[in-house]
């Protein structure tokens, strides 16, 4: 048998790391391959809208990539652009933290005391069904048309998708970690603070990033519904001209908003995440 | 004749299911001597986790008492430290943060803290580890952290139960080493909950075989001289002589 060189610490283990030694093209191949598609797929869709606008479908009805491009333009030019982007994207801030921020207090404070959540559940449950649109013309009786409406409505579903994600992560913590830190003599508020709020911040962070996306459908839902200003304002606007090209021009708009929103939200997530599972990191 | 630290005394308990009581344990009385270390052996559900749970003070008895010490035990209790099958290490703090935590509830100064936690992370063999999070570490290394936080509020009592039962062979043998080392001399109480005859003699002054219920079938002492070393001990006719008893014992009480 051949002499091993011992360990230091021989019960430490485990696969070993060592250095790949890839070159920049071997380790970035896939992720430029895959940009390089992309930037493909969109060229060609808009050529295809290009040219079948106009020899193919009628133009008053799809615009054109390039009409599209004169109307941001012009918007852009003349403020219109930018007033109402700003306008949808302060709905949706506020809304959002409205939500996140209610949502989050009493998912944590109604799933901390046991029965209270148990009294609470059915009701939080049957009020997160309603669908938020119907409450629209409630909000518009309560708050106006103007940006208070359209947060609210924003901040409505925020709420509950934060509340329930956050709620579901404190049940989810295991019962002998609280019975641990109880027999270190911990007290009701060494098992919030030191057990439950930690615990339950997976749950938090899940609730944060899935409604993102939620906080822009409400604003814009509630500026479709009722406003004289911001993008979906924008949206309708341009429609009841039939202009097609305005419509598609704020529609970029918001998917470009969404775009960011979400790509926040994944970089401010990673650092809370060092503990989890290696397989479940990002 | 000195006091006993733990004492049990015609404990029982039971859950309520639907209208029916499941009754885990009944009639059961048990004395720890300071110092002593006692096996408790059994088969799975006897009524061993539901007899430490009573013993920390996690479960309220259904009848009989509990003292620590002279003294009623009704709500769970810190100078009892209690060592569970599963880790139940926070796996949002790193090693260090983890062993801290009895101390930082018990409102030690962070320096103090500091140090004490240092001290039996060296002793447990995790220098080096302090700032991995329990995911990162190894089923060993996360018992070896458990232990340390287990130590490290200097309880005077341990309560263990089957806290090597998810390693490998090799492992629990290393963790039976250290356990030993660490208890030698401390004067601190032991109660280990096991299904390892083997486990059992190796460890212990006493093992108390439970049969169902928590009836006591045999209590039997363990005269094997200290310091043990695992490896002699096996080869040593005293260790197989009491470990036919207890083989024999465990089979009748499945009858």
């Amino acid at each position: 048998m051949t002499a091993m060189p011992k360990p230091d610490v021989t019960w430490a283990h485990g696969p070993v790391e060592e250095p790949a030694n890839r070159t920049w093209w071997e380790k970035h191949k896939t992720t430029v391959m895959v940009a390089g598609l992309r930037l493909v797929l969109l060229a060609a869709a808009l050529a295809a809208w290009q040219l079948m606008s106009g020899p193919v479908i009628d133009r008053t009805l799809v615009s054109s990539p390039t009409a599209v491009w004169h109307q941001l333009v012009t918007w852009s030019g003349d403020g219109t652009l930018w007033r109402n982007t700003w306008i949808t994207v302060k709905e949706v801030v506020l809304g959002y933290a409205l939500g996140a921020i209610t949502g989050a207090t009493a998912g944590f404070l109604i799933a901390s005391t046991r029965t209270l959540g148990r009294v609470l559940d059915p009701f939080i449950m049957g009020l997160y069904s309603i669908p938020k649109v119907a409450l629209a013309p409630l909000f518009i009786v309560w708050f106006g048309i103007g940006v208070e409406m359209k947060v609210v409505l924003a901040a409505a579903t925020v709420f509950f998708l934060v509340f329930i994600n956050t709620a579901h992560g404190v049940r989810e913590i295991d019962p002998a970690l609280l019975d641990s830190v109880r027999l270190m003599g911990g007290r009701r508020r060494d098992l919030l603070f030191k057990v439950m709020l930690p615990g339950s911040m997976s749950g938090l962070i899940t609730g944060l990033r899935v409604s993102v996306p939620y906080a822009l459908i409400g604003a814009v839902i509630g500026e479709l519904v009722a406003s004289n200003q911001g993008l979906g304002f924008l949206i309708n606007d341009s429609a009841s001209q039939f202009n097609i090209a305005g419509v598609f021009a704020a529609l970029i708009v918001l998917s470009v908003i969404a775009a960011i929103l979400n790509q926040g939200l994944t970089l401010l997530a990673r650092p809370a995440s060092r503990w989890k599972p290696l397989e479940d990191r990002e | 004749m000195t006091a006993p630290v733990i004492q049990a005394r015609d404990l029982g308990r039971s859950f309520l299911k639907g209208d029916r009581y499941i009754v885990a344990l009944r009639g059961f009385s048990l004395t720890a001597e300071p110092g002593s270390f006692v096996c408790v052996l059994g088969r799975s559900g006897c009524g061993k986790s539901t007899m430490l749970n009573l013993m920390a003070g996690l479960l309220r008895p259904s009848e009989g008492v509990v003292e620590h010490r002279g003294v009623g035990v009704s709500s769970p209790n810190p100078a009892v430290g209690y060592l569970t099958q599963t880790d139940t290490l926070m796996p949002w703090r790193d090693v260090q943060r983890n062993v801290e935590m009895p101390l930082e509830i018990r409102g030690v100064a962070r320096s103090d803290r500091r140090d004490r936690a240092g001290r039996l992370i060296d002793a447990v063999g995790l220098r080096g580890f302090e700032k991995h999070y329990p995911r990162e570490l190894s089923g060993g290394m996360r018992r070896r952290a458990s232990l340390a936080r287990l130590l490290v509020g200097e309880p005077d009592t341990l309560l263990l139960d089957e806290p090597f039962g998810a390693l490998d062979a090799y492992l629990r043998r290393e963790m039976q080493d250290l356990l030993l080392s660490l208890w030698t001399g401390s004067g601190r109480t032991v109660v280990f909950v096991t299904h390892d005859i083997d486990e059992a003699l190796i460890l212990s002054d006493r093992v108390v075989l439970l049969g169902p219920l928590g009836r006591i079938v045999a209590d039997v002492t363990v005269d094997l001289p200290r310091p043990r070393d695992i490896d002699d001990l096996r080869g040593d006719p005293r260790f197989a002589e009491l470990h036919q008893e207890l083989s024999a014992a465990l089979k009748d009480a499945a009858q």
